[in-house]
C-alpha cells in the first residue's frame, strides 16, 4: 500500500514538471469538441436555391417570402425557363429549384390544387432529404393559414413527435460520440506512453530490482489519470451544455460517476497497451491511431450499429466506447436512472478488470 | 573452483553461466565464487559480458543455462527475495530526470520500505556531497553528481550486496577516488561488491578481478597476484623511430610481443639474460637510434594484453 502511494505520488510530479504536455492533454478535447461542434452538422442552414416562378402572382410572391424568410433558403436567382433549371444546378450554388404550377391565385381560388415542384440537388442525398422537408413543412404550414379547414380533408393525419430531441440538433448525436472517441483516446494515450517511458528512459531496469510488485506500478499509474481524464469529461460535458446547449437531464452525479468509469477502462487499456510495447512511439501508434477507426466506426457514433452486417455488430461489443455513447445518451439527453444503464456499466466494469488483470499478469518482471 | 564454492563464505556463486543473445554470446561458461566484505572486479572491453553478467546476477534477465547465487537464492527462481537484498547501479543513467535529487531518493527509499534517515549513515559519505543540490531536478546534475545520486538510490535500503555496472564511466577524477573511497567503506561495514568496469588502473582497487573478454573470464586472481603470474619480462622501450618499432621489435623472437603505451613501447619477451644486449643490436640493424630500453612492473593492462594475444593465438 505504501508503495502503491509512493509511485501515485511520483507520478504527480511527473504530471506537474511537465505542464506542456498536461495543457495539451487538457486542451485537446476543448480543441476538438468546439471543432466537431462546428463542422459536423448535418442542419439546412442558408442554402442558394433558385425560384422559377410561372405565374408570378400574389400567392406566390407570398409563398416565396415565406420560404426564404425561414432562415435555410436564401434566392440566388429568379429563372424564368426550363432549360434555366439544369444550368442553375450546374452553377453549383444552387442547391433547390422550387417550381411554381401556371395560374396559382387562381386555381386555388377556384378550389383546385395549385401544383409546386420541388427540384433538389441529390448528389448529397441526406442535404437533399432535408432540404425537401424543410421546404414541405414551410409549403404545408403556409396552405393552413391559407385553408386552416384544408385539415379536415385529410383522411389519415399524422402527428409526429421527435422525443428527447425535437428539434433533431445533431450536437445530440456528436457529443456523446466525440466525447467517447476523445476520453478513449487520449486516456489510452497518456497511460500507454507511462510505462514505455519508464523502458525507454531506464527507469524500469532500477525499479524492477526492488521489491515492488506489477499490480504497484499498474494502479499506480492509472489512479492519477483518472483526475486528469474526469477532468476532460468534465470539461466536455460543460462546453456541450453551455456552446452546444445539450441538456443534462439526468443525474449530474450518475453522470460523473459513469465518465469516471469509462476513463478508467480506456486508462485500463492503454496501461495494457503500454505492457506489450517496447517504445513510446509503437505505444502512441497504437493507441491514437489503432484505436481511432474502430471506436470511430464501431461505436454507433457516426453509423448506427443495427445497420451493421451481424458480424460487425458482434464486434462492436468489444469496443469500449459503444457502451458509453448507449450511457451518456440515456443519462444525459434521456434523463435516465442507474438502473436503465446497468448492464452497459457492467460490461465496462468487468472490461476495466480485464485489462488491468491483463497488464499484471502480462506485466515483464524482467528486462527481456 | 567448484569444491570451494561449498559452504557459506560465497555471497555470490556463479556456475557455469550462459547466455546468449540469438546466435550472439552474450557470456558462456562462467564460474566463480565472490567471498564476503570482497570487493570483486568485472575487467574488460565492451562487449565482454560484464553487462549481462550484472543484469543476471540482478535478476533482470534470465541465462540459457547455469545458475548464479545470491545468498544462496536463485537468482531465476528466488528473483523476489533477490530483489530484496541487493542494491543495484545499472550502467546508464536510469533515476527519474524530472524528479529532484531529494525526490528520487525518497522515491527509491519508500519503494523499499525504508526513509533516507534510517540509512542516512550509510548514504551520507556520498550523498553529503551532493545534499546541496537536494532540490536540483537529476537531469541537470553533471556525471559525477549523477553518479553518487544513483549510488545513493542503490544503497539506500541497505542492501547486503552491491552490484555496479561501470560506474566511472563519464566521470571525473575527482569523483571516481570518491567512489573507490566509498566502495572501500561499504566493503569494510561488510557489504559484498561486484563491480565492472573497463578502466585498467581501476582494477588494482580491486580484492579480486576477474578479466573477461568475449563472454568468457580469462583469468580471476587479486590484481597482484595476475600481475607476478605474468609470463616473461616486460621492458619499456623508446627510439628515435617510434612508428616502426613494435613491429621491429616482434620481429625478434616468436615469444616477442610490443603494444604502444603512451610515448613508449611496452615489448614483452620470455626471460633471457642477454635480452638486453640482444634487442639493441636487433633494434640498431634497423636503423633505431636514441635507444632506451629500461624493465618494468608489468600492470594489469598488460597482463590483460598479454591474456588476449594468448587466447587469440589459441584461437588460431
Amino acid at each position: 500500500m505504501k508503495i502503491l502511494i509512493e509511485v501515485i505520488k511520483k507520478e504527480f510530479l511527473h504530471i506537474i514538471r511537465d505542464p506542456r504536455t498536461l495543457i495539451i492533454i487538457l486542451g485537446i478535447p476543448v480543441a476538438q469538441i468546439l471543432l466537431f461542434g462546428y463542422v459536423i452538422t448535418n442542419e439546412i442552414k442558408d442554402a442558394g436555391i433558385a425560384i422559377y416562378d410561372k405565374s408570378g402572382d400574389h400567392v406566390t410572391a407570398r409563398l416565396t417570402g415565406k420560404i426564404l424568410s425561414s432562415g435555410y433558403f436564401h434566392l440566388v436567382r429568379n429563372i424564368s425557363s426550363v432549360e434555366e433549371i439544369d444550368q442553375s444546378f450546374q452553377s453549383g450554388n444552387i442547391r433547390e429549384v422550387v417550381v411554381f404550377g401556371e395560374e396559382f391565385a387562381e386555381k386555388l381560388g377556384r378550389g383546385e390544387a395549385a401544383p409546386v415542384q420541388i427540384i433538389t440537388d441529390a448528389s448529397e442525398p441526406n442535404t437533399a432529404r432535408l432540404m425537401e422537408n424543410y421546404t414541405l413543412g414551410i409549403i404545408n404550414s403556409f396552405s393552413r393559414e391559407l385553408y386552416p379547414g384544408s385539415a379536415v380533408r385529410q383522411p389519415v393525419s399524422v402527428p409526429v413527435r421527435m422525443l428527447f430531441n425535437p428539434e433533431l440538433k445533431s450536437v445530440f448525436m456528436f457529443v456523446p460520440g466525440v466525447m467517447a472517441l476523445l476520453l478513449t483516446l487520449i486516456s489510452a494515450m497518456i497511460t500507454s506512453l507511462s510505462i514505455t517511458r519508464e523502458k525507454e528512459q531506464g527507469t524500469m531496469e532500477m525499479l524492477l530490482v526492488s521489491p515492488f510488485r506489477p499490480f504497484h506500478l499498474i494502479l499506480g499509474k492509472v489512479l492519477p489519470y483518472v483526475i486528469i481524464s474526469l477532468i476532460n469529461a468534465v470539461v466536455i460535458i460543460i462546453l456541450a451544455n453551455t456552446v452546444f446547449g445539450l441538456p443534462v437531464r439526468g443525474n449530474l452525479v450518475l453522470l460523473l460517476a459513469e465518465c469516471l468509469l469509462f476513463v478508467t477502462t480506456a486508462l485500463s487499456m492503454g496501461i495494457f497497451i503500454s505492457t506489450i510495447t517496447g517504445s513510446q512511439l509503437v505505444a502512441m501508434m497504437i493507441s491514437m491511431v489503432g484505436l481511432m477507426m474502430p471506436t470511430m466506426l464501431l461505436s454507433g457514433f457516426i453509423y448506427p450499429i443495427r445497420n451493421m452486417p451481424r458480424i460487425l455488430q458482434l464486434v462492436t461489443n468489444i469496443i469500449p466506447a459503444r457502451w458509453f455513447i448507449v450511457i451518456i445518451k440515456s443519462v444525459m439527453i434521456k434523463g435516465t436512472g442507474f438502473g436503465a444503464v446497468m448492464a452497459e456499466s457492467a460490461v465496462l466494469a468487468g472490461m476495466t478488470l480485464l485489462f488491468l488483470g491483463f497488464s499484471v499478469l502480462n506485466f515483464n518482471q524482467r528486462l527481456q | 573452483m567448484k569444491n570451494e564454492m561449498t559452504g557459506d563464505d560465497y555471497p555470490v556463486e556463479i556456475v557455469s553461466l550462459t547466455k546468449y543473445y540469438g546466435n550472439v554470446t552474450g557470456i558462456r561458461d562462467i564460474n566463480f565464487g565472490v567471498g564476503r566484505r570482497e570487493i570483486f572486479g568485472l575487467i574488460g572491453p565492451d562487449g565482454a559480458g560484464k553487462t549481462t553478467l550484472l543484469r543476471i546476477l540482478a535478476t533482470l534477465i534470465l541465462p540459457d543455462s547455469g545458475k548464479a547465487l545470491v545468498e544462496g537464492l536463485d537468482a531465476v527462481r528466488d528473483f523476489r527475495k533477490v530483489r530484496r537484498i541487493i542494491g543495484y547501479m545499472p550502467g546508464s543513467f536510469s533515476l527519474y530526470g524530472d524528479l529532484t535529487v531529494k525526490e528520487n531518493l525518497n522515491f527509491f527509499a519508500a519503494v523499499f520500505n525504508t526513509t533516507i534517515d534510517e540509512n542516512y549513515h550509510l548514504i551520507s559519505p556520498i550523498y553529503s556531497h551532493i545534499e546541496r543540490f537536494a532540490g536540483r531536478r537529476a537531469a541537470d546534475l553533471s556525471g559525477g553528481m549523477k553518479q553518487k545520486l544513483a549510488l545513493s538510490c542503490a544503497l539506500v535500503h541497505h542492501p547486503r550486496l552491491l552490484f555496479l555496472d561501470e560506474p566511472n564511466t563519464g566521470v571525473d577524477a575527482v569523483s571516481r577516488n570518491q567512489l573507490w573511497e566509498m566502495l572501500f567503506e561499504l566493503r569494510d561495514s561488510g557489504i559484498t561488491i561486484i563491480v565492472s568496469t573497463p578502466y585498467m588502473d581501476e582494477a588494482q582497487k580491486c580484492d579480486r578481478v576477474a578479466l573477461m573478454q568475449e563472454g568468457a573470464i580469462m583469468t580471476i586472481d587479486s590484481p597482484e597476484s595476475i600481475v607476478d603470474r605474468y609470463p616473461g619480462s616486460l621492458y619499456q622501450v623508446r627510439t628515435s623511430r617510434m612508428a616502426s618499432l613494435s613491429e621491429d621489435l616482434e620481429a625478434l623472437d616468436d615469444s616477442a610481443s610490443a603494444h604502444r603505451f603512451g610515448d613508449s613501447v611496452h615489448f614483452s619477451i620470455r626471460d633471457d639474460k642477454d635480452i638486453l644486449e640482444r634487442t639493441r643490436r636487433h633494434l640498431c640493424d634497423r636503423n633505431h637510434s636514441d635507444i632506451e630500453i629500461e624493465r618494468i612492473k608489468p600492470s594489469i593492462e598488460d597482463s590483460f594484453i598479454k591474456l588476449m594475444t594468448g587466447e587469440a593465438a589459441q584461437g588460431e
